[in-house]
């Protein structure tokens, strides 16, 4: 795909994106609504390209909408994980707390996949990322099991990763 | 029908106020700014993303406002805890550590010597 075709691709995607945001915040088919918010979103997509270029049109390909859906449900689960685990410590008498700030490196490249990745991570069960230069994410964990960055990519990070890679390319 | 809908609602709404609670009582008793986000920070996203879709289900007609809500929450609210984090770690605050490990720490020490 050449950059043109590609920049066309994120125009529509985000312009799809804007309308739907639409569609959801009037619930209504009125042709009225549904042309004023075309107009509407089609604006702020002009207003805002340069800004938003994470995905195109082919985000729709039915293997990544597959692998989108699994990554909601992954996270889903670990959102509800963590804070299963937020609760235990907070309620138990002596704090079982041992914090500390490991590394990690993640091998995606696309920047907002990046940027996927370390809200994830601090949606996930006793870890934080506190910053990311390069590919080196840094992240309070709340809990430190090892120390070793591999170790720890395995153990905070891997199983998003995974997904983010093929969805990504 | 729409009894189900709203005791499902009634029963997220109370799930999302126990976990802004524990967050809240995780706040006051974590002992540093890192461990007072992390708990904070689940504990509020999934206390408010619950929360809205409950009063979601409760109202059906805000269904589809409510779920954009929590989108914008479950994207908005880890990156200002990130914020936060990396800002606290620049105005040199001290991680609570039982043992030290701090991988972040040598970022700093090579710019001092550069």
């Amino acid at each position: 795909m050449n950059t043109s075709s590609l920049s066309v691709s994120k125009f529509l995607y985000n312009w799809l994106l804007m309308f739907v945001v639409w569609l959801g915040f009037t619930t209504s088919l009125a042709p009225a609504e549904l042309i004023t918010g075309a107009i509407v979103s089609l604006i702020v997509v002009v207003m805002t390209a340069k800004y938003l270029n994470c995905c195109g049109l082919d985000i729709f390909l039915p293997n990544k909408l597959f692998y989108i859906s699994k990554y909601i449900g992954v996270f889903s689960v670990a959102l509800i994980k963590s804070n299963i685990d937020v609760a235990k410590r907070v309620l138990s008498p002596n704090l079982p707390i041992n914090p500390g700030i490991v590394e990690i490196e993640t091998k995606l490249t696309n920047e907002f996949a990046k940027m996927v990745l370390a809200n994830t991570i601090t949606l996930t069960p006793g870890t934080l990322s506190v910053d990311m230069i390069g590919s080196t994410y840094y992240i309070h964990w709340i809990d430190v099991t090892t120390e070793d960055p591999i170790e720890a990519q395995k153990e905070i990070a891997k199983q998003f990763e995974d997904i983010l890679l093929k969805i990504f390319k | 029908m729409m009894e189900i809908l709203e005791y499902i609602g009634l029963a997220m709404v109370l799930i999302g106020g126990l976990f802004l609670f524990l967050g809240a009582l995780g706040i006051y008793r974590m002992p540093d700014v890192y461990n007072r986000l992390q708990a904070g920070t689940k504990a509020s996203t999934m206390g408010a993303m619950s929360v809205i879709m409950g009063v979601g289900f409760i109202e059906p007609d805000w269904f589809f406002k409510s779920l954009i809500i929590v989108v914008f929450i479950a994207i908005a609210n880890p990156l200002s805890s990130h914020a936060l984090a990396r800002g606290a770690y620049r105005a040199s605050l001290t991680p609570f550590m039982k043992k030290k490990m701090d991988a972040y720490e040598k970022e700093f020490q090579q710019k001092k010597e550069d």
